[in-house]
């Protein structure tokens, strides 16, 4: 299965005959557009003391800054415009979601692929692992590595990578196995190509649907996990705010009717998991043999 | 049968030892607490006196040792902060984090197992779809978002139920508990909700799942063909087959769901172990923080252990394979 064009335009189609998936593919698009352009979209740079005023703190949505731009969607309680500092919370929250999800991606498959392509005792020592790592639910592993290891960025990632590798893992293994009885693995073999072509080469190319369809559900789950950890204070540095230290931020505020500073930042959370969400059961819909039969 | 249990007892038991062990080495990662416990114009003999009597200067296999000896006699010290004994600590916060983790687990039940009934009956219809696409947001939603939200409406807005605290208990075998009063019960919906969301959302889709691969199955097409009504056909055929994959995922749930625990405490601030562990990490209240780990790490392994023998129980099939 070669990514040619036709079969990327079929798989379009066929993936446009869902209005709601085609919302959350637009919504994507959207958010990752606004992560990126971040600096030019906000009228001021969130992380620039100088530009912050702490007379202009808490000021509802609609106001007026003294800079001349409106606070489209209020300010917090140092002054900060919400908007800038969701758009830019939303770079990090992205950035760091992303990135660990990639890097869980990278090490669980080429664990699992590794796993099914030895197969025999190391295969089982191997798998129990992942079995050990997934009987643990996500929150109670990452705030071991975080109670263990002290509060860092690098941390966060880390601690998400082990959360996030096993489910790669397992899914590739699963892939793979059904994959080794195939005859071009045989003619691989008997072609005398290395075990690292035949992994790379070979295997990965072709067990790669379910793993793209497990990474988009991933990235949005490691977004909710970091965004659920720098809640708990134990996250991304306070300099630069994540969604998830947003809300925590305006947490406090709220109970006195403060509401936008913790409720842009959630919404901005929410529309960027579910849109992910919504493109990934999409795909898995598709993509599923088991699902496509029904 | 026997012997499996007894192979699965083992097996939980170095499930058990390994978290010790990398809890245990997760410490000495931190470092020292020596500088935490001190006063800093300790003299070279105090701290050498205290280094003594934590066992810092023992061998690590000997430490490991005192380690597990310690806990297998409920003693992993006291906390720096609180100045009580780390286990009694955590214990007697346990009944409320328990409380809320099973009202939690039974809302996602009768709220999730309904709807995927709905849901599975009849995929086509708008009601099933609306109750799906519900239940990707119902698992998009962070937990502490949630949470925020219910307040948001609940209490600040609407003013309805409170948003803090556990309200008044009952004591029963010296423990209080919120669900015996109508205020406690009050205090508990917000949390206990926004905890089960995303179980609901799981429940819903596993019974949706269920219910559609039993509807195409040969043995509901023979009841049809019996003539059997629909109401029988689900209720006695199609419920009691679904039933138990949908238990099993959901008792091993109780463990995840105590977890999570930790981000509703927070927010309620519901004084169970999750927001005693919390301070305990900002505090680096190490005993606290390895009682809190150790103690939620057994429970897990003693749920996955239950459940898994339960499993057999239920469901025959499996047990003939094992066998």
């Amino acid at each position: 299965m070669k990514p040619d064009l036709t079969s990327f335009v079929r798989f379009l189609r066929v993936y446009c005959r869902s209005p709601l998936a085609v919302c959350g593919l637009i919504g994507t698009v959207l958010v990752l557009l606004a992560a990126i352009f971040a600096p030019l979209l906000s009228p001021q740079n969130p992380y620039d003391l100088m530009q912050l005023d702490i007379m202009e703190s808490r000021l509802p949505p609609g106001e007026t800054a003294f800079a001349g731009f409106t606070f489209l969607l209020g300010s917090d309680g140092q002054g900060r415009d919400m908007l800038s500092a969701i758009l830019y919370g939303l770079r990090i929250s992205l950035i760091v979601g992303i990135g660990s999800a990639a890097l869980a991606f990278v090490f669980g498959t080429l664990f699992g692929l590794t796993a099914a392509y030895i197969g025999g005792r190391t295969e089982t020592v191997m798998m129990r692992l992942v079995d050990l790592q997934m009987s643990f639910p996500t929150i109670l592993s990452a705030l071991l590595i975080l109670a263990l290891m002290g509060k860092s960025g690098g941390n966060v990632v880390l601690a998400i990578v082990i959360v996030e590798w096993a489910t790669y893992a397992r899914t590739a293994r699963g892939a793979a196995l059904s994959e080794l009885r195939r005859e071009y693995v045989e003619a691989a073999r008997s072609l005398r190509m290395g075990h690292r072509n035949i992994i790379l080469r070979q295997l990965l190319p072709n067990c790669i649907s379910p793993l793209i369809v497990l990474l988009t559900m991933q990235i949005a789950r490691a977004i909710t996990l970091e965004a659920t950890l720098s809640f708990l204070g134990l996250g991304v540095p306070i300099t630069e705010p994540s969604l998830g230290l947003l809300i925590s931020n305006g947490f406090e505020l709220m109970l006195s009717g403060t509401y936008w500073v913790s409720l842009f930042p959630g919404i901005a959370l929410l529309v960027t998991i579910f849109s992910i969400n919504l493109v990934g059961d999409r795909m898995r819909q598709i993509l599923d043999p088991k699902a496509a039969q029904r | 049968m026997t012997l499996w249990i007894v192979q699965r007892t083992l097996q939980a038991a170095l499930v058990a030892l390994a978290m010790a062990l990398i809890v245990f080495l997760g410490l000495n990662l931190i470092g020292s607490p020596i500088e935490t416990l001190l006063p800093p114009e300790a003299t070279h003999e105090e701290r050498l006196r205290l280094i003594a009597d934590l066992g810092l200067d023992q061998p690590m296999h000997t430490q490991f040792f005192l380690f597990l000896k310690g806990m297998a006699q409920g003693n992993l010290g006291i906390s720096y902060v609180y100045k009580e004994p780390a286990i009694e600590l955590i214990l007697s916060r346990l009944p409320a984090t328990l409380e809320l983790a099973l009202f939690a687990v039974l809302l996602s039940l009768v709220i999730g197992f309904p709807l995927g009934l709905i849901a599975g009956y009849r995929p086509d219809s708008f009601a099933a779809k609306a109750i799906m696409t519900g239940s990707i947001l119902g698992f998009s939603l962070p937990i502490f978002w949630v949470g925020i939200l219910l307040i948001m409406v609940f209490s600040v807005t609407l003013g309805w139920l409170p948003s803090s605290g556990r309200g008044s208990t009952v004591t029963i075998l010296g423990v209080g508990w919120s669900f015996l009063t109508w205020d406690g019960l009050r205090h508990m919906i917000l949390p206990a909700f926004s905890l089960s969301l995303f179980n609901i959302s799981m429940v819903t889709r596993l019974t949706e799942s269920g219910v559609r691969e039993a509807m195409s199955s040969e043995y509901v097409k023979f009841a049809r063909a019996k003539g059997l009504s629909p109401r029988r056909i689900m209720s006695v055929h199609v419920f009691k087959n679904i039933l138990i994959p949908i238990v099993t995922v959901v008792g091993l749930d109780i463990g995840t769901t105590i977890a999570f625990s930790i981000v509703t405490e927070t927010i309620f601030a519901w004084p169970g172990i999750g927001k005693i562990i919390i301070d305990s990490i900002a505090a680096l209240d190490r005993p606290v923080i390895v009682a809190y780990l150790m103690l939620v790490v057994l429970m897990f392994v003693l749920i996955n252990f239950v459940v898994d023998i339960l499993y057999r129980i239920l469901d025959p099939r499996i047990r003939l394979q094992g066998e």
